[in-house]
């Protein structure tokens, strides 16, 4: 058990390091800029006196270690300064919408989950099978798609030729549960299709690789059906592979909103990240990528430690 | 029930009893659960959707079909070697074949087949098809059908730009880092991993802002960002290959490392990263559609498929398709590229499952 704890400790530590890095990387990205921040805010029109007052206003005065510091300070604590295109606190505005976001994403894998896991347990059921080849096929296609061909077409069919849900979701603070689940349907569909694909072939190949061992042999031996082959015996000696692709899946969930979100008006952080990269808003931009890239790093960071704790051969090294 | 739901079921269960009579188990499954299931559809949302559901299986038996026949036309004319492997191609994959081929047909002959320029203004902002514009104009009256001919020239040839130049950087680094080892190999490591930990199109997002958006930017940073990826392809391919003896005999006889990796390494890790060109094309080409969709990617007045289906998207809430039919051209360029890797994938392991 204690390796396990120091396997663990060594994989969160990595983590840490590696959002450090990143951090890093984003703040510095702005650094980059030819110029600095203040001319390109400013345009090549501007003259020296107003450039110098920005830098001020901006505190670019100051070194880049310094202001990293800073603002790396503020961000842990939730402040992620202000925003250059209407002066409002970045974090006011990330707020409300990162919990939209998460809200869709966990619709969306409630869904996409259980319908991938049970999928790809029928597809390695019966495999080779017209079932398995058509989901095959299926999977690839929706694979293949863009996202906003799949939503348009949900808004196509579900919302302009039989208004059903609503081709637009706006969601409110104050909406009740039901409803918002609701307004959230389509886009949360949209999501599903796009990430069931590859879950639901993981899911299939994980436990077609394991039906060539020995022991999956001796259980069909003894006679037991074939469902009860793969569900008791197979399945459970499967679940280190399909935990990591559902957690590698969720943070494809968490990232992959931005088109959906343009697509159906939804108010979340992807939206925000698009408009603010349109006005060259550094603040906002900045922190909606560190928000993202630490959901997506915390959430590799959760596939390893499943995998490592559902595998007895790393519990147990010799 | 109207001529058309009867002619309709009296075809869908004579053809399930056919395929009943001649014991075609999989295609009678297969017909009578569509049956079945064009029955539901049928009591659900009426004849329209019935005539719906009757489309989608004609499209794709019509694919089915030219997927076919274009194998046994492949497999007729080209030599007897090529000719046997196409023979027990699947049928998706010849239906990639085909795809891809008339993809490649229209990006290269585009000013040929379009009947109208790429950025000319012909008619009114989205004026109804015609026989002049086949498929309507779009939000400043320029002719659909036209663009998007086009755009098989300028997305996917900016798509397949950058894929290039991913893979001349990333399998040569890749390479390199398995032939050299020691910090080299520790220092790209690193900082591939860093550059993985960031979300793609987020990254290329917060990338895209500071160096602002045109085509050059573009194809760099999406060239940069998708790179990592076919590094550790190389990387880990080329491992294997360089504790061989061959390598050590080379590395004996005193030749240099480029000789190594162009004349020793690269022909052994060929069949791997032509899958995965094909795999990463699919990713790139999406990535730069995505960009070019959200307005940060390639800009106007150059016809692309991405940006299309944005500024015409007012449309679909009237009920038109016509701004699916760009985002269609996309899905169906990747479905292709995907059936033709996964087919040479399943060649190049030799399984036989």
């Amino acid at each position: 058990m204690k390796d396990v704890l120091s396997l663990v400790a060594k994989r969160l530590g990595l983590g840490f390091v590696t959002l450090l890095v990143v951090s890093i990387i984003i703040f510095g990205a702005v650094e980059l800029l030819p110029g600095d921040l203040a001319e390109a805010i400013l345009g090549q029109a501007a003259t020296p006196e107003t450039v110098k007052a920005m830098r001020e206003e901006l505190g670019l005065d100051r070194s880049a270690p310094v202001r990293y510091v800073e603002w790396l300070g503020g961000a842990l604590q939730g402040d992620f300064g202000v925003s250059l295109a209407n002066k409002r606190s970045v974090a006011e505005q990330l707020g409300p919408r990162f919990r939209n976001t998460l809200f869709l994403a966990a619709v969306a894998a409630a869904f996409s989950i259980p319908i991938s896991i049970v999928l790809g347990v029928l597809a390695a059921l019966y495999r080779e099978s017209v079932f398995d080849r058509i989901a095959n096929v299926a999977t690839l296609t929706s694979i293949s798609s863009p996202e906003f061909f799949l939503g348009y077409i949900l808004i196509l069919f579900l919302s302009v030729q039989n208004p059903w849900f609503p081709s637009i979701s706006s969601v409110t603070g104050d909406m009740p549960f039901t409803e918002r689940v609701f307004v959230t349907l389509l886009p949360a569909i949209t999501l599903t299709l796009v990430v069931i694909a590859h879950m639901m072939r993981m899911t299939r190949a994980a436990i077609i690789a394991l039906l060539a061992s020995p022991y999956i042999e001796m259980a069909r031996l003894k006679g037991e059906p074939r469902w009860k082959v793969i569900a008791v015996h197979a399945l459970p000696n499967a679940l280190a592979p399909i935990i990591n692709v559902v957690a590698l899946n969720l943070a494809y969930l968490i990232t992959g909103v931005v088109l959906v979100e343009i697509v159906f008006v939804y108010p979340g952080v992807g939206q925000l990240l698009v408009d603010s990269v349109t006005k060259r808003d550094f603040p906002v931009v900045q922190a909606c990528c560190l928000v993202f890239a630490a959901t997506y790093i915390l959430l590799n960071l959760l596939a390893d430690v499943g995998s490592i704790l559902s595998n007895p051969r790393l519990r147990h090294p010799k | 029930m109207s001529t058309f739901a009867i002619v309709f079921y009296t075809l869908m269960i004579a053809a399930s009893c056919l395929a009943a009579y001649y014991h075609r188990r999989e295609a009678f499954l297969v017909l009578f659960s569509l049956t079945l299931a064009s029955f539901l559809m049928g009591l659900l949302g009426g004849e329209s959707w019935l005539r719906t559901v009757a489309i989608a299986i004609g499209l794709f038996f019509a694919c089915a079909g030219l997927a076919y026949s274009f194998r046994e036309f492949l497999a007729q004319t080209l030599p007897r070697e090529t000719a046997k492997i196409m023979r027990n191609a699947p049928l998706t994959a010849s239906f990639g074949l085909f795809v891809i081929l008339v993809y490649v047909v229209a990006a290269v002959f585009a000013p040929v087949i379009a009947p109208h320029g790429e950025a000319e203004v012909i008619g009114s902002s989205y004026a109804p098809p015609d026989e002049n514009m086949l498929l309507g104009g779009d939000q400043l009256g320029r002719d659909m059908f036209s663009r998007i001919i086009y755009g098989a020239r300028n997305t996917v040839g900016i798509a397949l730009l950058t894929t290039a130049l991913a893979f001349l950087v990333g399998s040569l680094t890749g390479l390199m880092a398995a032939t050299l080892g020691g910090w080299v190999d520790q220092t790209c490591g690193r900082v591939v991993d860093t550059l993985m930990a960031i979300p793609q199109l987020v990254f290329a997002l917060l990338l895209l802002t500071i160096v602002g958006t045109n085509v050059v930017n573009l194809i760099l940073v999406i060239a940069l960002l998708y790179s990592p990826l076919v590094f550790r392809l190389a990387r880990a391919v080329a491992g294997n290959i360089v504790v061989m003896d061959y390598i050590e005999a080379a590395r004996l006889r005193g030749e240099k490392t480029w000789y190594l990796i162009i004349s020793e390494i690269l022909p052994n890790a060929t069949a791997p990263l032509v899958a995965e060109f094909g795999l990463r094309f699919c990713f790139v080409f999406l990535a730069i559609s995505a960009l070019s969709f959200l307005g940060l990617g390639i800009q106007p007045p150059t016809a692309d498929w991405g940006s299309m289906v944005r500024e015409n998207a007012t449309l679909i809430s009237f009920g038109e398709v016509t701004p699916l039919i760009p985002a269609a051209a996309i899905a169906l360029l990747t479905v292709a590229v995907n059936f033709v890797v996964d087919w040479m994938l399943h060649l190049s392991s030799g399984l036989k499952e």
